[in-house]
């Protein structure tokens, strides 16, 4: 277990206030302008050094991301940070707790990174649903301004740096990068064709870059303990603290800060009280928010909790939102919930993902109820390698994982469903009850 | 106000429409185009008390920032929080995604269609319109609901009944939590830093 002194998020429950006074007895905003003084290399170093990776899903280096940024920025096409708080994947509910709880360590984060990614200003993208999330917000960002921290001449660094806060109106599909700056810009949130990437031509054609709301509130407080202090909790290539947030038959669910790789039985006996009727009473676990796919309770339980741990059992950590299913699951039905969410979501664009999305639902609903014809199930598992891969953004591959999981684990359970349905429709011409 | 052609911001609005518009880079006044549906459909809702965005409004927010009317059509119908059709006094959204699914958010649902509603439909008092809408972010308090600004959370079937019978009789719930933790900490108290509580 993470020992409380090497915990990133002090006020992850909102016992304290959220306020700029209270975040400086934190610690936040204490030395801003001495963390910025080693330049903007030596903070991208830093971060680099710390190991952290993104914790918006992908787990990609966020120092290196922050290194594809022009080191000397043309006045005419100012840098941008893009912070990405449209935190809309389910089971994901940490940036939550970070933006109405500690969002100083959200802006000062925003600051330092932008400083070192020579940006102009962030943009603070926070999902529509998130209405007293996003007054804390913009509050904060208010008292930071009228503090000096950010403004002109932020925190007396000399450093210019804006931060806005845009609120979203409802939309998964802007939680990804070129969507979020497409809404930005006043359009409908549809993914753009990548090359070129954002660090090339992101928000209004200039170079941008889009972090998750964790990746940077940790930034700060990685600097002043050092990176190798992070770099030494976890497992190599998986180092540092994560939020992990517990959802579903789990006796309490919460969100919490943990070591990387913490195995998820500790992780759930520490924190949640146990799996709810006990360890016996697990049926499967979707580790990383619904995209990642289920992991059968047997592979699950000793599992580290970390990118590398969970790509091993064919799954993923994506932002750590651990959604427990018990033995009283309808794994199907739960699964079929997914693949409505994406019909719901996709934004329209790609014919794969528009016409996939329905049509993997209904076949699911079909499946839930046993209402199908056993090849179906292979016929399924192809559409979603045919979606999977093909589309201009990742939520064609989100849409069709869970499905592949769920037949990768509980085909029998499938099978079974349709033949038991077929019994029952066959009574009528037997003329005798099935049982 | 019956058509909305006469919309208009009221004073304080007006500023704080120029304010938005300044937030963003000179010439990119359509990045304002979200926060100014928002501060549209807010006052539509103060003024009417229904929440929604009638065609005039949009016409009124588009016009301000030189935006075709067609685009701010078209981002008023992709982002599913502006309202095309009036809602009622609360809009009740139920989440139904998997998380939620998994707590017991079937019979959240089942509460509301026992008071009378319907997905998808408001009821004849013009009160209430229920929404099946999709994951909230709230996972580890499912399951929840949002009903206008505010979120109702680790609800059963009783205290989802309590909630909308309470707003029928014009009284204020209790926010978040209904089974009285702090946000999203475990039931039984903190696990961690536990000396800062």
């Amino acid at each position: 277990m993470l020992a409380d002194k090497d915990r990133i998020f002090t006020n992850l429950y909102g016992f304290q206030p959220w306020n700029l006074e209270a975040a400086r007895t934190r610690g936040d905003w204490a030395d801003t302008k001495d963390l910025m003084s080693v330049g903007p290399d030596g903070l991208i170093d830093a971060v680099k050094a710390s190991g952290l990776r993104g914790r918006g899903g992908a787990g990609f280096p966020t120092g290196m991301k922050w290194s594809f940024m022009p080191k000397t920025p043309n006045p005419d096409r100012p840098s941008y940070l893009v912070i990405n708080a449209d935190e809309s994947e389910p089971g994901s509910c940490k940036d939550r707790e970070i933006i109405r709880h500690d969002p100083h360590k959200l802006i000062e984060g925003a600051l330092i990174a932008g400083f070192a990614m020579r940006a102009r200003a962030a943009f603070i993208y926070i999902r529509g649903e998130y209405i007293a999330e996003a007054k804390v917000l913009m509050a904060a960002v208010q008292e930071a301004y009228a503090a000096g921290l950010i403004g002109k001449n932020a925190c007396g660094t000399g450093y210019d740096f804006d931060v806005v806060v845009h609120r979203g109106g409802g939309a998964y599909i802007c939680g990804e990068e070129t969507a979020m700056i497409e809404s930005l810009e006043g359009k409908k949130g549809q993914p753009r064709l990548k090359p070129p990437f954002p660090a090339g031509a992101g928000l209004y054609g200039n170079p941008t870059t889009v972090n998750n709301v964790e990746s940077i509130a940790v930034v700060p407080t990685i600097l002043r303990r050092g990176p190798e202090w992070f770099a030494a909790i976890g497992r190599p290539k998986n180092e540092g603290t994560k939020l992990f947030q517990i959802s579903g038959h789990v006796n309490r669910p919460c969100v919490v800060e943990e070591a990387m790789g913490l195995p998820f039985r500790e992780l759930i006996d520490t924190h949640c009280g146990g799996i709810r009727g006990g360890w016996d009473n697990l049926l499967a676990v979707i580790p990383g928010g619904s995209s990642v796919p289920l992991v059968p309770a047997h592979q699950i339980m000793e599992a580290p909790m970390d990118f590398d741990g969970l790509r091993d059992l064919k799954s993923g950590l994506g932002t750590a939102a651990v959604i427990v299913m018990d033995k009283s699951t309808d794994i199907v039905r739960a699964i079929a919930r997914l693949s409505y969410f994406y019909k719901h979501e996709s934004c329209g664009q790609c014919t794969p993902c528009r016409e996939g999305t329905g049509w993997m639902w209904r076949v699911m609903e079909r499946l839930v109820t046993g209402d199908a014809e056993p090849h179906e199930i292979d016929m399924l598992l192809e559409v979603t390698t045919q979606v999977e891969g093909h589309t201009i953004c990742a939520l064609g591959d989100a849409a069709a994982w869970p499905i592949q999981g769920l037949i990768r684990h509980f085909r029998p359970e499938i099978e079974a469903r349709i033949a038991k349905r077929k019994g029952f429709i066959q009574v009528p011409n037997m003329g005798i009850a099935a049982e | 106000m019956s058509d909305f052609s006469d919309f208009n911001w009221t004073a304080e609005n007006a500023a704080e429409a120029q304010r938005l518009i300044g937030l963003y880079p000179p010439g990119r006044q359509a990045s304002a185009i979200m926060p100014l549906l928002w501060l549209a459909q807010y006052q539509v809702r103060d003024e009417t008390g229904v929440a929604w965005l009638p065609v005039p409004v949009i016409e009124f927010v588009a016009n301000q920032i030189g935006m075709p009317y067609i685009r701010a059509y078209e981002v008023v119908s992709f982002y599913t929080m502006y309202n095309l059709k009036p809602v009622g006094r609360f809009h009740v959204q139920v989440c139904g995604t998997t998380p939620c699914m998994l707590r017991g958010s079937d019979d959240i649902m089942k509460a509301c269609k026992d008071k009378g509603m319907a997905k998808g439909a408001t009821t004849a008092d013009g009160l209430f319109t229920l929404t099946e809408v999709e994951c909230l972010g709230a996972c580890a308090n499912a399951p929840m609901v949002q009903i206008n600004d505010h979120n109702y959370e680790d609800l059963t079937y009783d205290s989802m009944t309590a909630i909308l019978d309470m707003l029928a009789r014009g009284e204020e719930p209790k926010v978040g939590s209904q089974i009285g933790r702090t946000a999203s900490c475990p039931e039984a108290g903190p696990t961690t830093l536990q000396e800062m509580v």
